[in-house]
């Protein structure tokens, strides 16, 4: 059923979010916060080298340590064939997951895990890695991926043969895998063009940040089963993960879902988890584990570092006549980059007859990258838009203008593949160009720039029930980890179907036991699918409520409506019945009404988003200033608008840190060193000015609200916003991230020199 | 080594622990009291998830030992509701959706209310510069800034 959008009561309003006020007393309990009856405490035992060779471990003295109850090596750990296990955006190679868990044979970089211990206390924890003895040989390592990608560069894995060429070579290499996607013929469509751009960018690894380092509690007990406790973006994926790796049945773990200090993408696999699990077996008591900082930015999943080439012509009237990218991600040290994505996404703002993108996913010694928001969009985007504004400049075009003429729009094939319906992008490029902000005047040292992005977003599996209590209050049951206010969302569009008052539905985000599986919260997803399971699950209810109450009135369903809360006789006398009424009967009419939705959600409707962003460069210190910034997207219909302009300020600011400040910085023996939020500088509030955002509603017609996924789309447009804006300031042309104030002067210097 | 007897006053109650010369206030309040609403974002004083009081200061519980609140007076975020009665920081964070993960909620929480106890009229750049040892990775800060200038104005008792 979908709702006539003009007329909602609930839906596109903004209340408090129903775990709001756990969330500003302390109450709330995160990852960290929890804690069982005798339980030890693990560590992990990390590289120190970027790539050695394991000779030998030596853990005897740790387990004679008084105290100490548990300690494990990746020899203790199964063998694992490769084998992809799907957690909705991403694909997880659980071989490759095992030895990052605990190495085996080799480490790969700084912070590989590859021993852990249990003990009574931290410190005895700590005591007892210092005594285990480990023998490396050091070998050669490679950080850069340009780098990784030579033929004499030291190889990670004898075993890594490049996928996706023509023939499969015969040498091992850190060359994963070669894609290419394409439309039209791209060397027919240069020959058209007036003016051909050819550009190189670089960006470097970034981290999500999230606050909340990852933390677990898990108790193994005799029978075999095991309860975990962890903060995630998908305890669904934490269990079916734990279970291929640790060779247990999926329903022997039951995963408690903690509140979620953050993800961005960053907790949708594990890391400490299995080896908690494992290490309570072998202790009988359960184990609690929690990261550092250090071990955070060490020995997650950052977001790759790339270099990538761009190649577009246009005609001298704008038009796009090819494009052909080539972008190269690092994957870290397995397989597995963004690189897909980025070559799916980088383009598709635009409607082109010729494009080609060719991506190359490769290993080097980083530990091995995540999901971060829009995997892979960014930092494609980037090159694109950059280039995009140069040609402007070139053509002598308006940005806006030059976008929109080439802008992608119902009917656009898009080079991944599908034919684009109902889409916002040039909504997005006409209300960017119509807001005060981008017709506003500049001073001296001051630039504007704007870039576009794109999204697919995902829909998956969801699944919800909607318990209807008598006393005519809801709960909301589903199994979507709420990281962003999704909790609201739910309720909202519930409340709505069934006609009630927000305040009289709650939610709850149930464990693995308690409901069935959810893909993650991921792909800017939740509200979508699992908003569509709500909303089936309480059209569900409403049915049996209308078929209760039918039954009370002694005349047929068909002829009872459900109309503001109540079921409404359209025969004979003007009987009604409101969901309270109904559900006090509900015992003696046929039980507890309890609606029910599974879906595999399709049609989850891209989003579109273009950036504004005014900076002011320092001709004396290189420092970058964002003076104004404004965010416009296709939202679709923003269920609480609040939480959907959080989503863009947040993923704008996140754009601002990556394209200005953030980067892991490996020193020449390829250790990290910048493993703090001291040295990893992420935007602090007084770097930055108020985030505006327009949300342009255009409807997918795919839900039954109009909703699209809104939460990782803006974190695409930013980096070539902020770069594009520098050159309007300054006249220098940025190529590689992130633009310290170090860089900029440089290059301020050197732009000077030459014009001298 | 034999720990160190610490009395104190938390949340204006006597409160007493025994704790490890190493051990932070953060680790005494989070596992020894079970006070978890102050939170560890990275021990290193860079994130002000950890915000408390401390004898009328606002600090980074994980930069101050548990030995050292001798004879102190400490307040966490558990103590800023009165009863079911929640600061106007606090509810106006909830009323702006100022808060997504909400895992720097209760260090903005703090160091919000420890800004305008001082000064209720704070213009926006001061509440960023106030705000800027507190990280939020979600936000973008934009509605915390708006919050904390509306709980301003609640506390100086102007309508909105
Ligand atoms: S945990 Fe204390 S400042 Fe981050
Ligand atoms: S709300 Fe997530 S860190 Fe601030």
């Amino acid at each position: 059923m979908t709702y006539d959008l003009d007329n909602l009561k609930i839906v596109g309003t903004r209340p408090i979010r129903p775990d709001g006020v756990d969330k500003v007393t302390g109450r709330a309990n995160f990852g960290a916060d929890f804690k069982m009856p005798g339980q030890l405490i693990g560590k992990v035992l990390r590289s120190p080298h970027a790539h050695a060779r394991i000779i030998s471990i030596d853990t005897s003295k740790a387990k004679a340590l008084t105290g100490v109850k548990a300690v494990i090596v990746g020899e203790d750990m199964i063998d694992i064939a490769h084998e992809l296990s799907q957690t909705g955006e991403t694909a997880i190679d659980v071989h490759d997951l095992s030895l990052n868990v605990l190495a085996r044979g080799k480490v790969l970089y700084d912070g590989h895990a590859l021993a852990a211990v249990a003990a009574t206390t931290a410190k005895i924890a700590d005591e007892a890695l210092a005594l285990i003895d480990v023998q490396y040989e050091v070998l050669p390592h490679v950080i850069d991926v340009d780098e990784a990608m030579k033929p004499d560069a030291p190889v990670l894995h004898d075993d890594m043969f490049t996928k996706g060429l023509d023939e499969t070579p015969t040498t091992p290499s850190n060359i994963a895998s070669r894609m290419e996607m394409g439309l039209g013929d791209v060397e027919e469509g240069f020959k058209h063009a007036d003016i051909i751009i050819e550009r190189s960018y670089k960006t470097k690894a970034v981290h999500q940040g999230y606050i909340e380092p990852h933390a677990v509690v898990a108790n193994f007990a005799e029978d075999g089963t095991a309860f975990v406790w962890c903060s995630s973006q998908g305890h669904f994926t934490v269990r079916d993960l734990c279970a291929k790796l640790l060779g247990m049945d999926s329903s022997a773990i039951r995963v408690i879902p903690a509140e979620i200090g953050g993800g961005f993408g960053g907790k949708t696999t594990v890391y400490i988890e299995p080896l908690a699990i494992a290490m309570s077996k072998l202790a009988g008591r359960p184990v609690k584990m929690t990261m550092t900082r250090a071990e955070v930015f060490r020995a997650t999943g950052p977001t790759p570092a790339t270099s990538m080439d761009v190649k577009i012509g246009v005609t001298n009237d704008g038009k796009i006549v090819a494009a052909d990218c080539e972008f190269r991600f690092h994957a870290g040290a397995f397989a597995g980059s963004p690189v897909g994505a980025a070559c799916m996404a980088g383009l598709t703002p635009y409607a082109l007859e010729n494009a080609r993108v060719v991506g190359y996913d490769v290993v080097s010694n980083t530990c091995k990258s995540g999901a971060y928001r829009a995997p892979g969009a960014p930092n494609g985007a980037f090159a694109v838009e950059s280039a995009m504004d140069e040609l402007a400049q070139m053509l002598k075009m308006d940005p806006i203008e030059f976008r929109h003429i080439n802008a992608a729009e119902e009917g656009t094939k898009a080079i991944y593949g599908p034919t684009f319906k109902q889409i916002g992008c040039k909504d997005v490029l006409v209300a960017t160009r119509e807001h005060p902000h981008y017709k506003s005047n500049l001073g001296p040292n001051q630039g504007r720039g704007i870039a576009s992005g794109f999204w697919f977003n995902v829909g998956g599996q969801s699944n919800a029930a909607v318990n209807v209590h008598e006393d005519g209050t809801v709960t909301v049951v589903e199994g979507s980890p709420d990281i962003g206010g999704t909790r609201a969302a739910m309720a909202m569009m519930a409340a709505e179907v069934l006609g009630i008052e927000y305040e009289r539905v709650q939610v709850v985000v149930a464990d693995t036991a308690s409901i069935a599986h959810n893909d993650g919260t991921g792909g800017s997803r939740v509200t979508f699918a699992t908003g569509i399971a709500v909303t089936n699950a309480a059209e569900d209810v409403v049915l049996q409520l209308r078929t209760r109450a039918a039954a009370d009135m002694g005349i047929d369903v068909e002829d009872v409506v459900w109309q503001d809360g109540s079921a409404q006789a359209t025969k004979g006398d003007a009987k009604s019945m409101s969901l309270a009424d109904i559900a006090a009967k509900a015992a003696r009419t046929g039980g507890i009404i309890v609606g029910r939705s599974s879906i595999n959600a399709r049609g989850a409707g891209p989003s579109f988003a273009t950036h504004i962003c005014d900076v002011e460069v320092d001709p004396e210190t290189g420092y970058i200033e964002i003076l104004r910034y404004t965010t416009v997207q296709d939202v679709g219909k923003a269920i609480h608008p609040s939480y959907v302009e959080g989503q863009m300020q947040g993923g704008a600011v996140q754009g601002i840190g990556w394209a200005l400040n953030e980067e892991y910085f490996y020193n020449e023996d390829g250790l990290l060193e910048n493993p703090g939020f001291l040295d990893y500088r992420m935007p602090v509030a007084s770097d930055l000015p108020m985030i505006d955002t327009v949300l342009v509603e255009v409807a997918n017609p795919n839900h039954p609200f109009g909703v699209r996924g809104v939460g990782e789309a803006p974190l695409v447009p930013p980096l070539a916003a902020v770069v594009n804006a520098i050159y309007d300031a300054t006249g220098v042309r940025m190529t590689e991230l992130p633009v310290t104030p170090i860089k900029m002067l440089a290059a301020l210097d050197a732009y000077k020199e030459a014009a001298e | 080594m034999a720990k160190i007897h610490v009395t104190t006053t938390i949340n204006g109650d006597p409160a007493e622990f025994l704790c490890e010369p190493h051990e932070t206030l953060l680790d005494i309040l989070r596992d020894e009291l079970q006070l978890t609403g102050s939170k560890e974002g990275c021990a290193s004083g860079d994130c002000g998830a950890c915000s408390v009081m401390l004898d009328g200061r606002l600090v980074c519980s994980c930069l101050v030992l548990g030995a050292e609140v001798q004879g102190s007076e400490v307040e966490t975020v558990e103590n800023i509701a009165q009863g079911d009665k929640l600061h106007p920081v606090q509810q106006r964070i909830l009323e702006h959706g100022a808060l997504q993960c909400g895992y720097c909620t209760p260090g903005i929480v703090v160091a919000a209310k420890a800004l305008l106890d001082r000064n209720n009229d704070p213009s926006e750049t001061e509440i960023r510069y106030w705000l800027a040892g507190n990280l939020c990775r979600c936000t973008g800060y934009d509605k915390i800034i708006g919050a904390v200038m509306d709980a301003a104005a609640d506390m100086r008792g102007e309508a909105s």
